[in-house]
């Protein structure tokens, strides 16, 4: 990671624990340059997260205080510490499994009652820590060790499901769209209120060999591919949209 | 230092309470100021007092979405620095058994009330039981310690409370009220003192908040905001949180230490009572909540027969007063245990002592009737 970023980490972490290819490492690299930018004091920043490789990310890595709870609770766990402590900065960082199936009550709940809290969900559309199951965020037809003739299921829109709960602040972006990304987390920690930022990591060890996509740089590439925003997505009729990834602010104030 | 007197937020003197009541106004005294629960029969009157008292005294009421919500909130709520509870019954205390197992780990002190109904499943909501004792203890995977305590009163439900906050505090642990439905519903007189001593959380900046030297210490707690930069996790962590999750000794050190930290203070943690138990005994009872009412009615009744009968009520049940129950059982040629479950409690005694056992055990969601337990007693007798 950039040398300017050292001050954010715990000086005993010395190396991701992602595999190469991963995109939470540049989701990583993202929530603090956001941080950076807007000099939020560490001492005064909770990160909290959940199970799987994305809660990975704060936990051990930021030099900050941080909270591994249990599988599909950060959201609960979060809620707990803000409204009892109201001047830490919280921000939730876990995965689409952990936070969209186990967690998914706790998440609508949150989003309901408009929590202070910023939620960022890493979506590689798999279960990617515990070998490649499916998801309910894993596109139909999605091949993984559960359903090895492809998805029957759809998938959740995370942030339709979000937003309609009564987030504050709702937006989806990819990792592939960094600038983008560091914009809406920026955004969802300056915003009173739940805020909700969907960023799809690809998973090339556990969703990419499944789905011809062998390389790193084929995800990526795939990613940039099905990835439109609104705008371009206004014009489009059902029958385009099929299969795309519509990116943008969803909700805002 | 961490023990404080303070003066009872609410004031001092005599009240006709219930034992909800009673529990939410203990909850109060003993400084807690988090509370987050979901509705359940019958443990609401906690929640519905505490919704209206935490206003006067500041605190912060949320009612979750599920009983694994309310426990987990409460337990980020303590790492923020609250003294934290919930409270539910039977079937809310099996969802948050997980979240117990967490606590227990991760040392977060949280006060748990179970107003125990009738089980398994929905079964009996209305109705009293003792079902949940052995789940209290060993309810989440693995191995690991919790605090449990039964009161028989609703002056207990007050008192009990208080203490549960204090030992949570004291030995950050998951520190449980094993009430019944009987005991949470009884209306009766309660006397709220002036002053009471309550544990304040010990605070050593810059020291290791999950490892002590001693291999059965209690390390201190900091907060979130603190700058201690916490690394709390529920992994297999080393004294400063780091996740060690292939070292059999960080794994097998920590276990050790969260289950000796607390059976090596049995002696501060343990309380039981003993009834018309001096000298010999013909029979010994060993009773707890609600059903050592009853057993101390039908021990003074045999006695003005001239019976020698005692009783020995057990306020604690976990960690277990093993040296108690063995002491007291050795003077006796046998020992009867009553109570609302098919013996869960007469188990464990048959551990600890060499003299007949005998139980009487009743599950249909009534309290065990005095008259019922004398002619037992008799009949062993």
């Amino acid at each position: 990671m950039a040398r300017d970023l050292a001050e954010y980490l715990r000086p005993q972490v010395k190396i991701t624990p992602f595999c190469p290819g991963c995109g939470h490492g540049i989701l990583m690299g993202l929530v603090l340059r956001a941080i950076k930018d807007l000099d939020l004091d560490m001492d005064q920043v909770l990160f909290v997260s959940g199970i799987g490789c994305a809660a990975w990310i704060p936990s051990p890595h930021f030099a900050a205080d941080t909270l591994h709870t249990l599988h599909g609770r950060a959201v609960a766990f979060a809620t707990g510490a803000k409204l009892f402590n109201p001047e830490l900065t919280t921000i939730v960082i876990s995965g689409d499994g952990d936070l969209a199936s186990i967690g998914g009550n706790h998440l609508i709940h949150a989003a309901r009652r408009d929590i202070d809290l910023t939620v960022i969900c890493a979506n590689n559309m798999i279960y990617g820590m515990t070998g490649g199951q499916l998801a309910s965020t894993s596109p139909l037809g999605a091949k993984t060790s559960t359903s090895p003739r492809g998805n029957p299921w759809r998938p959740f829109d995370l942030c339709r499901l979000v937003a309609a709960a009564g987030a504050s602040y709702v937006a989806r972006f990819a990792v592939t769209q960094p600038l983008s990304v560091m914009e809406a987390i920026k955004r969802g920690i300056e915003t009173e209120g739940f805020a909700f930022i969907e960023v799809l990591s690809p998973c090339p060890t556990q969703f990419g060999r499944r789905n011809q996509m062998r390389s790193p740089a084929e995800m990526i590439e795939r990613l940039m591919e099905l990835c439109i925003s609104l705008e371009e997505a206004e014009g489009m009729g059902p029958e385009e949209l099929e299969g795309r990834i519509v990116t943008g602010e969803f909700v805002h104030g | 230092m961490p023990w404080e007197t303070v003066e009872s937020p609410f004031p001092a003197g005599s009240y006709y309470l219930s034992g909800n009541e009673a529990a939410a106004e203990g909850a109060i005294a003993a400084g807690c100021r988090y509370y987050a629960g979901y509705p359940i029969t019958p443990s609401s009157e906690i929640m519905e007092r505490i919704a209206s008292r935490f206003e006067e005294v500041g605190g912060v009421f949320v009612q979750m979405e599920d009983e694994i919500g309310s426990i987990c909130s409460a337990l980020g709520a303590a790492w923020a620095g609250a003294k934290a509870m919930t409270a539910t019954s039977g079937p809310g205390f099996s969802l948050m058994m997980e979240a117990i197992g967490y606590a227990a780990f991760t040392e977060t002190p949280i006060v748990i009330v179970d107003v125990q109904r009738a089980g398994p499943a929905t079964g009996q909501a209305t109705r009293p039981a003792s079902g949940d004792i052995m789940q209290a203890k060993w309810g989440s995977h693995g191995d690991y310690q919790v605090i449990a305590q039964s009161p028989w009163s609703v002056q207990e439900m007050y008192d009990l409370t208080v203490r549960a906050f204090n030992l949570a505090e004291r030995f950050r642990v998951p520190s449980i009220l094993l009430a019944e439905e009987a005991v949470g519903h009884l209306r009766e007189k309660i006397s709220i003192p002036e002053r009471l001593q309550v544990y304040c959380r010990d605070k050593r900046p810059g020291a290791p908040p999950f490892g002590t030297e001693a291999p059965d210490g209690v390390p201190p707690m900091p907060s979130f905001g603190e700058g201690e930069k916490l690394l709390v996790t529920g992994s297999t962590h080393d004294p400063w949180g780091f996740r060690r999750t292939d070292d059999p000794e960080v794994h097998e050190r920590l276990v050790e230490r969260i289950n000796r930290k607390v059976l090596d203070h049995r002696s501060e943690i343990v309380e039981v009572e003993a009834y018309h138990a001096e000298g010999e005994l013909e029979l010994l009872v060993i009773s707890y909540g609600f059903t050592a009412r009853s057993a101390l009615f039908a021990v003074e009744a045999l006695r003005s027969e001239g019976k020698r009968v005692g009783l020995l009520r057990l306020k604690t049940l976990w960690p277990f007063p093993e040296g108690e129950v063995a002491e007291m059982a050795s003077r006796a040629r046998g020992v009867f245990v009553p109570e609302m479950n098919l013996g869960q409690v007469a188990g464990e005694v048959r551990k600890y002592v060499s003299c007949e056992v005998w139980s009487y055990n009743q599950t249909n969601g009534e309290v065990i009737d005095p008259r019922t337990l004398i002619e037992e007693m008799r009949r062993i007798l």
